[in-house]
């Protein structure tokens, strides 16, 4: 609302002042300190909201530290003014001039009025920012004396009151007091006039309490010799990784965004920057997002230093995270399903399944057929999804294994891990196969020969075909446990057509009744 | 009017109907069978995309749905072969060897695992909605038709065909369960049938399975005998034994 007059107020003992008031209002005469009553009376629709002084001293503090890109120096002054020590800085913006040029474009293109000027002094500085003529000014070396010789008194940070003392008397711009007899000022008007004097001057010190700056999380490893190959900048970042999780977990924190610079041995600098959707200190799970990227890196002849950033942090309160992407291997067939789950339960850990785009590039390596970007970006989308909610052991696929034994035929693999081994299909294999094979009461009056009924899930088949068997035996570097582990499979159909898998299981004995089971259900 | 030309003309209304109710939405592809009976009696004369289909077991079967998961299997071997598959399961017991002798590439499945069906439902209307796959495979026990409903809309607007694999755990739930209305555009019920052993020979022959379409939105009814996929996908009809096809007028069941 530029164009309305509006003000701020603010309660003081049981008045309410106007604390600040915009151009318009300012034109209608209202002006900070008037009692609000007052203003109301000039403009009756005025436009007031409450003071937030609070609000304003952070928001002061935010905008000091966001000076930092000038200068590592900044220090907020007051209730609206902030100072920079730019020594040493302002060949890094091009000049002194430029630098005052950019801080101003830079503020009002975030919708902010400043005036800015640069001084020898702090002081110098102050008084031409508020009372000099023009918007930005640099002021030369050396002409500090002159340039705020004409302005008024209370550009020397005077107090109301004392400045209108000053001017009753008829020192109304700096440059009068030049001629004034230190002593003669000191005695009259206390140690402060001559103080601001001189410190606007150059003449007494005036340290500049600094910022904290904002913590910066990183951590750096220079290398004796440089590096160029891919498991050394892998091994090299997975340290540095470790590193910061643990500063990062001193603090409570998980990076959003981390970035890796390697400098190398010519100079060039490459970034790889990744992103997390949620923040993350988990070492491990970080260190799979930049396996992704680290391969995007040139080393050239070499890299010599690498520093890790984490330019994005966010608050991240847990005792312990644990992110599992899938196991590296599970080894029976359909394992137990929710055993992810329950562990998370059990644990109280959180299993987070990685989202986005690394996802995706695992997966577009990993599936057949040429799909293009986006489609395996959807994905990946989709099976982080499941995998969040139903659990990283619960999102597969079905990869082959060498082994006759049906069961370790097959396996659940994670979507990502590449493809190996080949399906058998010299045999025929049933289109389901239980998990546990189910025991049956058979009968099967000729050794050898496939039974002539069963009883299943208690019901009862009547084997009216049979084809078989097929001797299946577990591998012979199984050991010992598993001697018994032979089985005789029939392919057996009953009266209705349905088809079923049945095994004997060991060697016909004939003291000992044979254990029958089944095992699977052809189509 | 005879009973028989109300019936006609009734079918050409619904047809009507049917896509007008369809009209906006997507342009409708089929996957055909390549057998001409039945083919004729399906809306576009083939398998509609982009929709949801149900498939049951019959007689006993419905608990295992082997049969049912093969017919499907030869279906899914022939439906857009360069793109993955979700097959949401309740039971781990899809086994990948016995898929691949169905010409279905395990390769491209996805398999997702929960046991209950609320969470089948979720993934299944999860995957209905990315367009990278070419269908969506959920066993599920218990379809209600606000469910079913969702995971029809779902695949109508990307273009993904569900298939709702119907599987019970009783005999109660398959008598409560199996009639019960839902929205999918065909609903299917395969049987096994003893084998093919005319050529002689001993043991169990070529399987063979009753595949009935009793239910068929825009479409008729019917039964075939049909012998198993072969290693493409492909099925073929058994000539002898293929009764009762677009014979009977269709009723619009459920």
């Amino acid at each position: 609302m530029p164009d309305r007059p509006f003000a701020l107020a603010l309660s003081v003992g049981n008045r309410r002042l106007v604390s600040a008031v915009n151009a318009a209002a300012e034109a209608l005469g209202i002006a900070p300190g008037l009692p609000l009553a007052d203003a109301r009376a000039l403009y009756p629709a005025l436009a007031v909201a409450e003071a937030d002084l609070a609000g304003d001293a952070a928001a002061l503090r935010r905008l000091a530290q966001w000076c930092n890109r000038y200068s590592p120096w900044t220090a907020p002054h007051g209730v609206d003014g902030v100072f920079l020590d730019v020594t040493g800085c302002a060949h890094l913006r091009g000049g002194e001039a430029s630098l005052v040029r950019d801080l101003v474009e830079r503020l009002l293109r975030q919708g902010m009025a400043c005036r800015a000027a640069l001084a020898e002094t702090a002081g110098a500085a102050w008084a031409v920012a508020r009372c000099g003529g023009s918007d930005s000014t640099v002021v030369p070396p050396g002409a500090a004396r002159q340039v705020i010789a004409p302005l008024p008194v209370v550009a020397l940070r005077l107090d109301p009151a004392l400045a209108g003392e000053l001017e009753r008397l008829g020192l109304r711009c700096i440059g009068d007091l030049y001629a004034l007899p230190r002593a003669t000022l000191a005695a009259r008007f206390g140690d402060k006039v001559a103080e601001r004097l001189d410190q606007a001057l150059g003449a007494a010190a005036e340290p500049l309490l600094p910022l904290p700056p904002a913590p910066m999380r990183w951590t750096r490893r220079r290398f004796a010799e440089p590096i160029g190959t891919p498991e050394a900048l892998m091994a090299a970042a997975h340290g540095l990784i470790q590193r910061l999780c643990r500063s990062l977990g001193d603090e409570m924190l998980g990076a959003r965004k981390l970035v890796l610079s390697s400098h190398r041995v010519d100079g060039e600098v490459a970034e790889v920057t990744v992103g997390t959707a949620r923040p993350s200190r988990d070492s491990h799970h970080l260190c799979r997002l930049f396996a992704e990227r680290l391969g995007a890196i040139d080393p050239g002849l070499g890299v010599e230093d690498m520093l890790l950033a984490a330019p994005m942090v966010e608050r991240l309160v847990a005792a312990q995270l644990r992110i599992a992407l899938f196991p590296p291997e599970e080894n029976d067939t359909f394992g137990k399903p929710e055993s992810a789950r329950e562990a998370a339960q059990a644990g109280g850990n959180i299993v987070i399944f990685p989202a986005g785009r690394s996802a995706a590039r695992r997966l577009a390596r990993a599936l057949p057929a040429d799909r293009d970007g986006v489609d395996a970006v959807e994905l990946a989308t989709l099976v982080d999804r499941l995998a969040n909610r139903l659990g990283p052991h619960s999102v597969g696929r079905l990869a082959p294994r060498e082994s006759h034994v049906p069961e370790r035929a097959q396996r659940f693999a994670p979507l990502f891990a590449p493809a190996e081994g080949m399906w058998r299909s010299d045999r025929p294999r049933p289109i389901r196969l239980l998990p546990r094979p189910e025991p049956i009461e058979a009968m099967a009056p000729v050794p050898d020969d496939p039974p002539i009924s069963f009883r299943w899930r208690r019901l009862q088949h009547r084997v009216c075909r049979a084809d078989g068997p097929e001797r299946i035996c577990s591998e012979w570097w199984r050991g010992n446990e598993e001697e018994e582990a032979l089985r005789d499979y029939y392919r057996v159909e009953d009266e209705a057509g349905r088809r079923f898998w049945l095994y004997r299981d060991g060697l016909y004995r004939p003291q000992a009744a044979p254990r029958w089971f089944l095992h699977g259900l052809f189509a | 009017m005879t009973e028989t030309g109300k019936s006609r003309r009734l079918e050409a209304l619904r047809r009507r109907l049917w896509a007008l109710e369809r009209a906006g939405r997507q342009s409708r592809v089929v996957l055909p069978f390549g057998l001409g009976p039945v083919d004729e009696v399906l809306p576009g004369r083939g398998l509609t995309l982009a929709t949801l289909h149900e498939i049951a077991g019959a007689g006993g079967e419905e608990e295992d749905g082997a049969v049912a998961a093969a017919f499907l299997a030869g279906i899914l071997a022939r439906l857009k072969p360069g793109l993955s598959v979700l097959w949401c399961l309740g039971e781990s017991d899809l086994y990948a060897p016995g898929l691949a002798a169905l010409g279905l590439d395990p390769q491209r499945l996805i398999v997702a695992r929960s046991r209950r069906t609320q969470e089948v439902l979720w993934a299944m209307e999860e995957g209905l909605r990315n367009r990278a796959l070419a269908a969506v495979v959920g066993e599920i026990d218990t379809l209600s038709l606000p469910a079913s409903r969702r995971l029809l809309l779902a695949a109508e607007a990307s273009g993904v065909t569900g298939f709702a694999l119907r599987r019970w755990h009783s005999d109660r739930r398959a008598a409560a369960q199996r009639l019960a209305p839902n929205a999918a555009q065909t609903r299917w019920r395969v049987a096994p049938l003893p084998g093919d052993v005319s050529a002689g020979e001993p043991g169990v022959g070529r399987p063979r399975w009753q595949v009935e379409l009793w239910r068929c939105r825009g479409g008729v009814v019917g039964s075939w005998v049909m012998e198993a996929c072969d290693a493409t996908g492909h099925m073929s009809l058994v000539a002898a034994m293929a009764d009762r096809s677009a014979a009977q007028p269709a009723s619009r069941a459920g």
